[in-house]
């Protein structure tokens, strides 16, 4: 992966293509479908979306005085009579990987017109994305019933880590679902070859694939950085 | 890895700076996909960022579990973490191939929340120190 590929313009003309393009006067992203650009830009907003639940997070976290919960044991699991730290997280950021992995390779049938492997690799993404959504379901449960923790105080430390743990992780989940959803209604659709149809002002243009792929890729991008700073930090 | 079969852009273009570099590009494309900005890059390097992903993934689950502690701890975090979302957005979100126009657009904005983390850090520690001072705990 180090070379870059040898049909792309060398930087020099790369630059060029940057300021010719933003200085076209007319259409900025030349040769991306709107479809695609529109998602880039909402997946920018809602990049700043999460930034500021994260640098919320940073700052109550900074400016706490009471200890911060040691997530290593709060989301520890016994299994099989053995602890393990972490664990449910760790399995979960798993199946949040693989389904990435399978919406690439649908993305990829999708470009090489395989309908139905690409609908049916959508669908196993969905249903990695609902395992995902059912763990949290079991990690928020677990911690309001058994842990007795609240978004206003908790027994396990910092008062303000409920807040931060609902709010970072509840609107990640929501993303997750709402991907779920997205995911399988592009499925469907491509599954009964509704993007086939002539009527249509481009037929056959799987181009929605990569779209909710862009989507999906976000949501996986979003839990690493939220693996990172909230669970292992 | 060789990216060397990936075609980055699979339609003919109009514009002048890209047909004069990408026309051996053509004998590549999709015919159905033929009027979009097509991405088609082989299965092999999705399944190898795939294999990195986890592997990555893993890394960062060991240093907790191996409880690494202190200034290891957040630099190892900061990497694995840094790596993993590199190779998402270049590889499965495709911004590696993108138009440079669409890459700067969206990848330098978010470049203010430094700015923004910087401010709160201030905020946060002051916060801190007032909380400290006055609060007796």
């Amino acid at each position: 992966m180090t070379t870059r590929p040898t049909n792309l313009p060398p930087t020099e003309t790369r630059l060029a293509s940057l300021v010719a393009d933003w200085s076209a006067d007319g259409e900025t992203f030349k040769q991306v479908p709107w479809g695609k650009a529109m998602m880039w830009i909402f997946l920018l907003s809602d990049t700043f979306v999460f930034s500021s639940f994260l640098v919320g997070y940073m700052t109550v976290r900074m400016s706490a005085v009471e200890a911060w919960p040691n997530t290593s044991e709060v989301f520890a699991l016994t299994i099989g009579g053995q602890h393990i730290p972490l664990v449910l997280i760790a399995i979960m950021t798993f199946i949040l990987i693989t389904s990435s992995g399978t919406m690439a390779m649908a993305v990829n049938c999708a470009y090489q017109h395989k309908r139905k492997q690409a609908a049916v690799l959508m669908l196993a993404t969905a249903l990695l994305g609902v395992s995902f959504v059912g763990m949290q379901v079991f990690e928020w449960s677990k911690l309001i019933v058994e842990e007795g923790v609240r978004p206003w105080s908790n027994p396990v430390g910092a008062a303000q880590f409920g807040a931060c743990f609902f709010m970072i992780t509840g609107f990640h989940g929501l993303h997750v679902s709402a991907g779920v959803i997205y995911l399988m209604v592009v499925a469907a659709k491509l599954w009964r070859g509704h993007y086939d149809q002539p009527q249509r002002a481009d037929p056959g243009n799987y181009q929605i694939v990569e779209v909710a792929g862009l989507y999906w890729h976000f949501v996986d991008l979003v839990w690493v950085f939220i693996f990172a700073f909230f669970y292992l930090w | 890895m060789s990216l060397q079969n990936s075609s980055g852009l699979g339609s003919p273009s109009q514009d002048p700076l890209d047909s004069a570099n990408l026309s051996q590009e053509r004998g590549t494309e999709c015919p159905a996909a033929s009027n979009n900005h097509a991405q088609q890059h082989p299965i092999g390097l999705y399944l190898k960022v795939w294999l990195l992903l986890f592997v990555l993934s893993s890394l960062s689950y060991s240093v907790d579990y191996l409880q690494l502690q202190g200034m290891l701890r957040w630099s190892l975090i900061i990497l694995f973490m840094l790596l993993k979302a590199g190779l998402i957005i270049s590889v499965f979100m495709h911004m590696f191939w993108e138009r440079v126009a669409l890459v700067y657009a969206i990848l330098l904005p978010p470049l203010c929340l430094l700015a923004l983390i910087a401010l709160m850090a201030i905020e946060a520690n002051y916060t801190f120190a007032n909380r400290l001072a006055f609060f007796s705990f």
